[in-house]
Parts: structure tokens; C-alpha cells; sequence
């Protein structure tokens, strides 16, 4: 098994994060991460969905998305070849006691302090997954309270822009 | 030019602009304002049906019977939820059809109001594509684009359900609507490259075999096929929805593949060294174990679905595309061929197996029926320019090896799906669609049990088919399984039918049918005969069959194809070199 990150272009309309969805799960693949966001074009909306599957079934998979008449492009990402982050809000333990340390960590992660409590503060930190779960793992020693992370959103390096195209099939059709 | 109207009003005049004849439906509260501007058209007929389930099943065999869209009509929540089968149905075995569904208002959805069922999301994984409709002026535009994303590219079903006031506003109608589907392009034109390396192989093989299934007749490309085996002389076998769209006659076709294909055409794809594949997609029951299926061979696959190509069996050459251009441009490639390929030796062996293993069945000392002679007398006597439908089961397969074939689509069963039920509203909605065709519905006593209502609807629309009941009074194929593999304990599969509960003859008469019942061999011809003679009203005939028969050849779900047995504990004897 390895991970993949498809980029998925879709028509920005109801229901279409449902299709997408519930494809994966009838056809049996399991998301790993999944993020939905509009993009630069108000028609478009662009799913990044990072899967774990071998080379054929990710194959099948992909076919199967590009049937969604929703769907209008789909780009595989090489992760050598692609800026990819999750962002992760963090509350930890922290008193007037361990504050400092903690607050060495965020810097050495380049993280940001968004909340401060008495005994707690929130942390903002952004990063590729394995960057997070380094930070992670530093922190919880002192306590992590609550943790929430978003899905994976990638974008590819140098130039070139993936939704050129399809934005030129949307303009057909309007 | 706009012109105001409503909602309802506007879905009819689409309906009537993409050449809508026939609707087969059941109205209630959420469609009935479409119901009111459908009384009026005088392009769509309105077919009454007794059961939803017989409104899918008929578009099915309407859309099957003429090659156009089928379409039927119901209501919200329950209404559309009858429609899930033949939808399902319809998705297994690529038919276009589009469903129309009415819905609970627009500012009633999701508060699980009276009759409220979220269809589109129900049927989101069974058909091609669905729309919720909630503003009456995407009316038109969608109706325009669920009958292009049906008949298009792989046809399937797709479910076009309305809120109820969307029907009831007004709305400027103007035709034809612009389509915006900027996501759908199906490929229909194949690779040339992919198309030279076909024929490449096609000149190397030894012992190729032309797998035909569905998408060929689909393609209405059955006269390029006859050619292009013609040319090539590799023989063909023809899958369950691929049936008479290779003449059964024709000396190049082994029969059908699969769990109850005939000997040669099993055996010879599971020794071929090339399957070209057209309009198939490898179904489990034609591959059985995958892999010890065919062994030695490359395949060559032509699907418009690409995802079809390499999802079960790798494809060597993967050819995307409509199967009658891949056909042509494969005539015409291995033309080009300086090469041809030598299949005489091929030829020797798989003659050899036709002539040691031809289908064939018992007979009951008793005296009593053998099914599968009556599939052959009404094969000899109704002959192949009718067309047969069937739901599942013992009865299905009877009718898909001992009816001859000769036409493309004059069998239309439910394949993938295996529904039963299917049989009867499929026949109605196929003798709509051809009403000059006789059509004989081949039904099991199981299955004709689920959706006879439909009878009713027959007699009264006018529509005389013919339904002929393969009556062993079990749920003949579980049974068989029972038999096989459950040591012969018959765990709820007897339904009691030879005890004639119900009568099948009393109830067609009760339905405004003409009953007939056959329970000897020497009575099937003249029983036959009368049930052609009669055109003005349906005829049912029970034929009351032994229930001891068997479907063979057959071979165990789940095993290797090299175990097809011809008759219970019997398996081929191979060449010697195997």
C-alpha cells in the first residue's frame, strides 16, 4: 500500500462531496484525508483526497471518480512535485510553569500561538503531515487537551496550473 | 421564444421535445401536478401500471426492445422507492432509462414529511447520474441532459426527481436548453495505435476467441461483428446480454460462456491465447474463479467504459471506445495486416468439442416435462424473430441456451442485477415499443409471482404478450444449489405452485388473460400453436415441468472454469495435452 494524492476538480454544486464520497466507500477504498474548498473559479471546487491504496486499485478508483458527470478533472500529485499541508489546531497543557517550553517548541516548528489560558494555550501550525506528527509527539508530554486537524489541500509546483482546462470546458458550456 | 407556463407543464413539452412516447408510471401526491398537463399530451401515452417496480422494469424493456430512452413516472417516498429495483437493475445491465420522481416540497425536504424518501441520495450509487430539481427553470435543461447522460456513451439509468412546487410555479419554457455538463465526454472514437496492436495479435494467435458481450448490440454494431468474424474466422461466444447478437446458427459461434455456458465455448476461452473482448466487462459469472481464468491469454479489451478495461482481467491492449467503431476500425486494420492468422488446428480441436459436448438434458421417464423441451419447441414453433424476456434463474438460463438466436436484442433478461420479476413488465414494455413482434415473456413460477399485477395492465392498455411459466413449483435455481451443495435439504424453496396454489390459469382468466396449462410432452406444440393464435388479449400458459430438472452445464461459484461439469458428477475429458 502506499499514498496517493488525487486532486479532484469538481463542479461547485449540491450533493457533489456526496458522490465522491460515497463512491470511495462503495467501491471499498478508504480516505485517508479529504479537504473541499472553493478555488480561484466560483464553479469549481477542488477536493484534495489522499488515499492508501497499490498502484491498480488507485487506477480503478480514479476511472470510477472521472464516470461522476460532477467530476471534471482528476490530477494525481507526485508529493516530490507538490507543496502539500495540513493545518492542525492544537490546545495543550501549559501553566506558568512549562509555558516557555512549550512556546520554544511552536517556535522551533515555526507554529503560532492563536489562544492563552491559564493552563492551557492553542496552537496553529501548518506543515506536511509528517512535520506535524513530529511537533506532535514533542508535545504531548505536557498534555494535549484537544487536537483537531484539517484534511491534506496540495497544490504542484512550478508554473503550470491544473485548472486551466477544465475551465475552458465550463466556459463552453455556459 | 419563451413561453410561461408551469413547472409540470414545462416537464411535459420536454418530455414531448427528446421524442418521449410512452411513460410507464403511477401517479400521488408529490407528481400529481405533472400528471395534469400529462393527461393532455397528445405525443406521451401514459401506460397505468400496477406496481412501480413494473414501471421500471417495462422502460427497461421498451428502451431494450426500440434502442431509445425508457421512462417511467411516480411519486415520492414509497412511489420512488419501488423504482430502486428496476433502477439497480438497469444500472447492472447498462440500460437507459430515465426515472421520473416527484418530491415533497422544496421547503419540506429533509423535515421527513408525509411520503418524503431522499431519492436522488437513495440511487446515487445505481444509476449514471441523478438531479434533485427544486426551480422549475432548470426543468427543461435537466430533462434534456438526463436523456443525453442515459442513451450516451455506457447508457444507464438516470433519476430526475422534482419537488413538487417546482411543478407547481411558473417558469419561462424555452427549447432546446443549453446543456452544461462540462464534466461528461465519453470516448467513442478508438485508438488507431491500440487498434494496429490488436490486429498484431489477431495475425500471432493461434487460438483466439471473440468474447461478445452487451455493448456490442448496444453500439448496434452486431452487422460489423458478423463481419468482422467472417473475416478473421475466430470463433465466437456470446454472453448472456450478448445473446442473438451473433447468429446462434452461424458455424464461428460456440455458444455462451460463463457458470452455465456451453463445454466449447467455456473450454474454448479458458485455452484460447488471445480473447478479444467487445462490449464486455468480465463479469464473475463468465470468468468464474479469476484466476484460473484463461490462462494463457492476452486480451484485447474494446469498452466505451473505460473503467470496465483492466477492473477484473488486465488488458494487454485496452481499446476505449464505441463498440461499432472498434469493430470497423478492426476490420480495417487487419486488412492491413499483410499477415493473417492460421486458426485451422484451433478450429480441429474446438469442433472436436462440439461434437463431444453438445447441450443437451433428460427426459423423465414419468412422462412429465423437461423444460427445456418446451424452450425448444417454442423456439422451433415461435421462432427467432420474436423476442423473449426472462428474469432469473433456472428458467433464464433454460431459455438463453435452448432458444436459438438469430437477431440482436431479441433476449432481453435481467443479467447483472438478477431481478426476479423482471420477465412479464419487461415483456409489456418491449411489445409497446414493438408492437408488430410477438413477444413471450419465459418466466419461473417464482418469479412471475412478484410482478404479475402487470397483467392487469396489459389487458387493459391492449398489450398482447405472451408468458409462458417454467412451473416447478420451487424456487427452481436456490433449489438446484440446495441440491448441489446443501445435501437436498430444502430450506424454504418449495412455493407448492403444482398444487396450483395459485392457479396460474384461473389467474390469468381473472386478469382478462387466456390461461393455458401443458403437463406433457406430446401437449407442448399444440398448447404452443393456440397461445400464437391468440393476438387480441395475453396469454399465460403454465407449464408444469418436473421439478427435478437441472441447468447444465454448470460450473460451482467460486471454482475454476476448468470444472464445468456437462451433467451432475460428470466433467469433460480435456485433450490429453492439458
Amino acid at each position: 500500500m502506499s499514498r496517493h494524492t488525487l486532486s479532484v476538480l469538481v463542479e461547485n454544486k449540491p450533493g457533489v462531496l456526496a458522490r465522491v464520497a460515497s463512491l470511495f466507500s462503495r467501491r471499498g477504498f478508504n480516505i485517508d484525508s479529504l479537504a473541499v474548498g472553493p478555488t480561484e473559479h466560483e464553479d469549481i471546487s477542488r477536493m484534495t483526497i489522499v488515499v492508501n491504496v497499490e498502484e491498480l486499485p488507485l487506477e480503478q478508483v480514479t476511472k470510477q471518480l472521472n464516470k461522476l458527470v460532477n467530476v471534471l478533472k482528476i490530477v494525481e500529485l507526485d508529493p516530490a512535485q507538490a507543496v502539500q499541508r495540513e493545518l492542525t489546531l492544537i490546545k495543550v497543557r501549559a501553566d506558568a510553569e512549562n509555558r516557555s517550553s512549550v512556546l520554544e517548541l511552536v517556535n522551533l516548528f515555526r507554529a503560532r500561538c492563536v489562544d492563552v489560558a491559564s493552563d492551557a494555550v492553542t496552537i496553529e501550525v501548518t506543515g506536511t503531515p509528517d512535520k506535524l506528527q513530529a511537533f506532535i509527539k514533542l508535545l504531548e508530554p505536557f498534555g494535549i487537551k484537544e487536537l483537531v486537524q484539517s484534511g491534506m489541500v496540495a497544490i504542484g509546483r512550478g508554473a503550470r496550473s491544473i485548472t486551466d482546462r477544465s475551465l475552458r470546458a465550463l466556459d463552453r458550456t455556459a | 421564444m419563451t413561453e410561461q407556463m408551469t413547472g409540470a407543464q414545462a416537464l411535459v413539452r420536454a418530455l414531448e421535445h427528446v421524442g418521449v412516447d410512452t411513460v410507464f408510471g403511477i401517479p400521488g401526491g408529490a407528481i400529481l401536478p405533472a400528471y395534469d398537463p400529462l393527461y393532455d399530451s397528445a405525443k406521451v401515452r401514459h401506460v397505468l401500471v400496477r406496481h412501480e417496480q413494473g414501471a421500471g422494469h417495462a422502460a427497461q424493456g421498451y428502451a431494450q426492445a426500440t434502442g431509445r430512452v425508457g421512462v417511467c413516472m411516480a411519486t415520492s417516498g414509497p412511489g420512488a422507492t419501488n423504482l430502486v429495483t428496476p433502477i439497480a437493475d438497469a444500472y447492472m445491465d447498462s440500460v437507459p432509462i430515465v426515472a421520473i420522481t416527484g418530491q415533497v416540497a422544496s421547503a419540506a425536504i429533509g423535515t421527513d414529511a408525509f411520503q418524503e424518501a431522499d431519492i436522488s441520495g437513495i440511487t446515487m450509487p445505481i444509476t449514471k447520474h441523478n438531479f434533485l430539481v427544486t426551480n422549475p427553470d432548470d426543468i427543461p435543461r435537466t430533462i434534456a441532459e438526463a436523456f443525453h447522460i442515459a442513451a450516451t456513451g455506457r447508457p444507464g439509468p438516470v433519476l430526475v426527481d422534482i419537488a413538487k412546487d417546482a411543478l407547481q410555479a411558473m417558469t419561462a419554457f424555452q427549447w432546446p436548453p443549453v446543456m452544461q455538463l462540462p464534466g461528461y465526454r465519453p470516448v467513442t472514437r478508438p485508438h488507431s495505435k491500440q487498434i494496429r496492436e490488436a490486429a498484431k495479435l489477431i495475425a500471432d494467435a493461434k487460438r483466439p476467441v471473440l468474447y461478445v458481450g452487451g455493448g456490442v448490440h448496444k453500439a448496434r454494431a452486431a452487422a460489423e461483428l458478423l463481419e468482422f468474424a467472417e473475416l478473421t474466422a475466430i470463433p465466437v461466444v456470446t454472453t448472456l446480454m450478448a445473446r442473438g447478437t451473433f447468429p446462434d446458427s452461424h458455424r464461428q459461434h460456440l455458444g455462451m460462456p460463463g457458470m452455465h455456458g456451453s463445454v466449447p465455448a467455456v473450454g474454448a476461452l479458458q485455452r484460447s491465447d488471445l480473447i478479444i473482448g467487445l462490449g464486455v466487462r468480465f463479469d464473475d459469472r463468465v470468468t468464474g474463479q479469476l484466476s484460473t481464468f484463461a490462462p494463457h491469454a492476452k486480451v484485447v479489451h474494446a469498452d466505451i467504459d473505460p473503467a470496465e478495461i483492466s477492473k477484473n482481467r488486465h488488458a494487454d491492449v485496452p481499446i476505449v471506445g464505441d463498440c461499432k467503431e472498434v469493430i470497423s476500425d478492426l476490420i480495417a486494420a487487419v486488412r492491413n495486416e499483410d499477415r493473417k492468422g492460421d486458426y485451422s488446428e484451433w478450429w480441429t480441436q474446438l469442433d472436436a468439442y462440439r461434437a463431444t459436448y453438445p447441450l443437451g438434458y433428460d427426459e423423465f421417464e414419468d412422462g412429465s416435462l423437461a423444460p427445456q423441451y418446451v424452450m425448444e419447441r417454442l423456439s422451433a414453433i415461435v421462432g427467432p424473430d420474436a423476442i423473449y424476456t426472462a428474469g432469473v434463474g433456472q428458467h433464464q438460463m433454460w431459455a438463453a441456451q435452448f432458444i436459438g438466436y438469430e437477431n440482436p436484442g431479441t433476449f432481453i433478461n435481467s443479467g447483472g442485477a438478477g431481478t426476479m420479476g423482471f420477465a412479464l413488465p419487461a415483456a409489456m414494455g418491449a411489445k409497446m415499443g414493438s408492437p408488430d413482434t410477438t413477444v413471450w415473456a419465459i418466466d419461473g413460477d417464482g418469479c412471475f409471482q412478484m410482478t404479475n399485477q402487470e397483467l392487469a395492465t396489459c389487458t387493459i392498455e391492449g398489450v398482447p404478450i405472451k408468458v409462458a411459466i417454467i412451473n416447478n413449483g420451487n424456487l427452481g435455481m436456490v433449489r438446484q444449489w440446495q441440491t448441489l451443495f446443501y445435501n437436498q435439504r430444502y430450506s424454504n424453496t418449495n412455493l407448492q405452485t403444482v398444487r396450483r396454489i395459485p392457479d396460474f390459469v384461473k389467474l390469468a382468466e381473472a386478469y382478462g388473460c387466456v390461461g393455458l396449462r401443458c403437463e406433457r410432452p406430446e401437449d407442448v406444440d399444440a398448447t404452443i400453436k393456440k397461445a400464437m393464435e391468440i393476438n387480441d388479449v395475453p396469454v399465460v400458459v403454465d407449464f408444469v415441468v418436473h421439478q427435478d430438472a437441472m441447468v447444465w452445464p454448470m460450473v460451482a461459484a467460486g471454482t475454476s472454469n476448468d470444472e464445468i461439469k456437462f451433467a451432475r458428477d460428470m466433467a469433460p475429458a480435456w485433450d490429453s495435452e492439458d
